[in-house]
């Protein structure tokens, strides 16, 4: 059974089509690329998936259940996590609580608890803090714990939002644009760091990127939109010489 | 001389890094609160004073939870301040039998501030949907409809006031409920519900997509911060041993944000000592008349020029901090540390 089944996924903006029957079924272990031009639809997408908008039409399932409707915080629960285009860290918060805020729904205590720190409370801060460095550690942000996350350089910026992501205990990733701004050379670090995650943490992928290299180096099948439209999918070598694909990337071509 | 200095850093460091620190401090506290009042250690004037600070202190704080940690403007704390205060009066003047009101004043603070806090839930489902500049001006409706609601109400003397109240406000009392509340406050921002809050003041949307639940946490913030307001709404109330609605008007709102401004915002300590300049320096300037009102908005422009996010602006004395939680990375290094070795 698919981990992420789409069907007829359609969502307008008052009059405008941002997408029209997107229709996905994403396996468990795959690694899946959404490619297209800007404002193809892409990030809007993903923003249905994760609940930030309640799509037009058609349905979501996830692991067989319906989730649109459902807010972001039931979603991300249920097990789909997202790093952001513009990275939209924590900024002000350390770099721990950034990861430990991902926790928040797997702390077992209630608000009396917390309010009068009794009971599980301890315990479950010492189970949180620890594996929350632990993450921190595997993504080599350990030393950073304490800084505020918008102190960090940028690459690092990028691992923690992974990082903090993973925290959420899912088990599928949506990573949007996880190569923005980043040089051949940390380009290909990414592509390591993108399977290492996808086999220590036993992750399904879905990801939306510009750059052709990472794309065609990892993922398994591709998904080309145009306009909120599917206008081709199948094997990234396919798609690469796919004339659609072509034409939406450089234009129509002129006959002699 | 500078050896001396630093070995006397290090030796306050240690005293202050100490696990009984804070609750030796506090005993301490509650010790000479309750000498001065019954032993007249303390002029009665400074110890009024010290009554206001402690209430400020708790009015500042809770408001400081919305508008500090959590990035929502609220304008409208004075509001909860009256529905505590009004509650506790009608309990201890026209409920409680008259002998033992001395000993029920406690239960009805408490109760003040529990109906305070089933007004924040009502307050707080607005803030799902509304942020910012809209929410302020929910929170100063509510402020104005409470105001007009009390005028409006013969039973408790309308726009007269209430009185009849016994002066069972004192400071071991004050001392108490400021050191109870400071404690649960900051117990909240360093928990799970504490991050939520942080983390809805940097990027609501973000926070969601973490599995944050933001309404859940929202309502949280609101019903603590607003109990806490009833609960000062009560001491002031048994203190003034009269109310009316016109003390708890958008005036009084305004100063307790001034209280947080100036202290800074996200910080218990800056709550603290914001509450504490503001009321002894209005206290100061009193002989200055009517120019006091002048003189203190001015300072809060200065301030808000030179240092924006107040004196702590989100920062915190290391004392506040629970030290389980302060220690937390440098025990998690230890193990791995040890881990590493024996690997």
């Amino acid at each position: 059974m698919p981990l992420l089944e789409s069907r007829n996924l359609t969502h307008y903006f008052d009059g405008l089509c941002a997408v029209s029957d997107f229709n996905l079924d994403v396996e468990p272990g795959e690694i899946v690329g959404i490619i297209g031009p800007n404002g193809a639809g892409k990030t809007t997408v993903f923003n249905l998936f994760t609940g930030v908008y309640r799509a037009t039409g058609g349905s979501v399932l996830f692991d067989g259940s319906e989730i649109v409707g459902r807010t972001p915080s039931e979603i991300t629960s249920l097990g789909i996590a997202r790093t952001f285009q513009n990275i939209r860290l924590f900024k002000e918060l350390s770099v721990l609580d950034n990861v430990r805020v991902a926790h928040y729904a797997q702390v077992r205590y209630n608000a009396i608890e917390a309010l009068l720190q009794i009971g599980r409370y301890r315990a479950e801060e010492k189970r949180v803090t620890d594996r929350a460095m632990d993450l921190l550690a595997a993504f080599r942000l350990e030393d950073h714990a304490e800084e505020p996350a918008g102190n960090l350089p940028y690459g690092m910026q990028r691992r923690l939002e992974m990082a903090r992501a993973l925290a959420t205990g899912p088990r599928l990733l949506l990573l949007d644009e996880p190569a923005a701004g980043m040089n051949p050379n940390e380009i290909v670090q990414l592509m390591d760091l993108i399977q290492w995650i996808r086999k220590s943490f036993g992750l399904t992928i879905l990801l939306i990127e510009h750059q052709m290299r990472l794309v065609m180096g990892i993922c398994e099948r591709l998904k080309v939109l145009d306009f909120g439209a599917t206008i081709a999918e199948g094997l990234p070598r396919d798609i690469q010489n796919h004339p659609k694909v072509l034409e939406a990337y450089l234009g129509e071509e002129v006959s002699p | 001389m500078s050896t001396v200095l630093k070995s006397a850093g290090r030796g306050w460091r240690e005293i202050t890094g100490n696990r009984a620190f804070m609750p030796s401090l506090i005993v301490a506290g509650f010790v000479f609160s309750f000498a001065a009042a019954q032993f007249e250690l303390l002029d009665p004037y400074v110890q009024l004073i010290l009554m206001y600070v402690g209430i400020n202190i708790i009015l500042a704080s809770s408001l400081n939870l919305i508008n500090g940690y959590m990035g929502e403007f609220s304008v409208g704390h004075a509001g909860f301040m009256a529905v505590g205060a009004y509650t506790a009066s009608i309990l201890t003047v026209s409920v409680f039998p008259g002998g033992a009101t001395f000993l029920l004043f406690p239960l009805a603070v408490l109760a003040g501030g529990l109906v305070s806090a089933l007004v924040g839930l009502v307050v707080a489902v607005p803030s799902f949907k509304t942020r910012g500049d809209y929410l302020a001006i929910v929170t100063l409706a509510f402020n104005m409809i409470i105001k007009s609601l009390i005028e409006n109400l013969e039973a408790v003397g309308g726009p007269r006031g209430f009185l009849g109240m016994e002066k069972l406000t004192t400071l071991p009392w004050v001392f108490f409920w400021t050191v109870l509340s400071v404690w649960i406050i900051r117990n909240l921002v360093y928990s799970n519900f504490g991050r939520g809050v942080l983390s809805i003041r940097e990027d609501e949307i973000a926070s969601d997509l973490m599995s944050v639940n933001t309404r859940h946490v929202k309502l949280i913030a609101f019903v603590v911060s607003s109990f806490f307001a009833g609960i000062a709404g009560a001491l002031f109330a048994h203190l003034l041993q009269y109310i009316n609605p016109r003390m708890f008007d958008i005036l009084k709102s305004t100063d307790i944000l001034i209280m947080v401004y100036l202290g800074g915002i996200g910080s218990i300590a800056g709550s603290i000592i914001g509450a504490t300049i503001f009321t002894v320096l209005l206290e100061i300037l009193r002989p200055m008349g009517l120019w006091r009102m002048v003189l203190m908005p001015l300072l809060l422009v200065i301030l808000m020029i030179f240092r924006p996010r107040g004196i702590m602006g989100l920062r915190e004395f290391r004392w506040f901090v629970p030290l389980h939680d302060f220690l937390a990375v440098r025990l998690w290094r230890r193990k791995k540390e040890a881990a590493d070795a024996s690997s």
